[in-house]
């Protein structure tokens, strides 16, 4: 690359070495009845999942149906405010348009009533004692800035209850 | 009770950066200060933008050569709606340009003031530059811009240094 030569208007410029090229992609994302139903219910601060006949399992956020059984989910069940973290992710590596100060929590959490996990943010805990089983509750925006979307509850926050049984949670372990 | 089906917008977007090598870099600092360059090809020929590398015989190319900023239309495509992004904002073509001194055509838009007559396939058209930086501006540079699409008020750099090319005036 040394052996480049430049016109004499160019040699001595400060020479571009880099630049942003941006990728941008640009989706109108509809969730379907299923997921709507259930984030139109977030808007009421209200967790509602959906139950498979066949096996019995409830799903959050709903898809509609079974992925297992193939069947339709009809049956709505209002899930719980609290839940047991069935996994975590420390997160140490900061990106743009993430203002999270890091490091911090990303876990999945198994609401009361559900048999899936959802994933969502801890925060009001050191990050290094964050642990399985550990049981946390929903912390919502102020009424007025709640929307149909999983972002109205800030984040979940430890609620004081003693560690979920192992057995409460293998499944999704 | 009529159910409410959402929709909202999902952006995905993937804050790239690249760097430009000695040849790609030239043509951009070129552009920051108001002209033009090509590279020498292996039969004499003017490519431009300057390519690494030589298409027919693949060896290294290194003559980096100043072009004009004005010159013909060899192609084009009119664009009746522009999309977001886009360099107009009113209708205007995609044209591929060959420079006066260069020996292959580039892209570029061109803004005839919104007319489709005022562009043809041989027609005459002329950079229009955006300002130089000046002194001391605290713009933000391409490599610092948080902004995907920032407002370029000023040559840094970039193929948008050139903001269109316009028909020559006769
Ligand atoms: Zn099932």
């Amino acid at each position: 690359m040394t052996d480049i030569s430049l016109p004499e208007r160019l040699r001595g410029a400060e020479p571009v070495r880099s630049i942003r090229t941006f990728a941008r992609l640009e989706y109108a994302y509809t969730p379907g009845r299923a997921a709507s139903r259930f984030l139109n219910q977030v808007t009421n601060k209200r967790l509602v999942g959906q139950r498979c006949p066949v096996c019995e399992k409830v799903y959050v956020p709903p898809r509609g149906s079974c992925p297992t059984d193939g069947v339709p989910t009809e049956d709505e069940v209002e899930l719980g405010q609290s839940g047991t973290i069935v996994s975590f992710c420390v997160v140490n590596v900061p990106f743009m348009a993430n203002l999270m100060e890091i490091p911090y929590v990303g876990a999945l959490i198994q609401l009361d009533g559900a048999d899936i996990p959802i994933m969502h943010l801890i925060q009001e805990v050191p990050y290094d004692q964050v642990h399985m089983g550990m049981r946390v509750e929903a912390v919502w925006l102020p009424d007025d800035e709640i929307g149909p979307t999983l972002e109205s509850i800030v984040h979940f926050r430890p609620n004081g209850e003693p560690d979920a049984p192992y057995e409460s949670y293998k499944d999704n372990a | 009770m009529a159910e409410e089906i959402l929709e909202a917008p999902n952006v995905v977007e993937y804050p790239f950066s690249r760097t430009t090598g000695p040849v790609v870099g030239a043509f951009l600092t070129a552009l920051r200060e108001g002209f033009v360059v090509g590279i020498k090809a292996a039969d004499g020929s003017v490519i431009v933008p300057p390519v690494e590398y030589d298409p027919f015989t693949a060896e290294a190319l290194t003559e980096i050569v100043e072009v004009a900023d004005a010159g013909e239309v060899v192609s084009w495509a009119w664009v009746a709606e522009p999309l977001a992004d886009q360099p107009l904002d009113r209708p205007f073509a995609w044209a591929l340009i060959k420079l006066d001194g260069a020996d292959t055509p580039m892209v570029h838009a061109v803004d005839t003031g919104g007319d489709p007559a005022g562009i043809s396939t041989g027609s005459r058209v002329v950079a229009r530059w955006r300002p130089p930086k000046p002194a001391g501006s605290d713009e933000p540079g391409p490599g610092l811009a948080e902004d995907p699409n920032p407002p370029r008020a000023y040559r840094e750099g970039h193929i948008l240094d050139i903001e269109c090319f316009v028909p020559e005036a006769s």
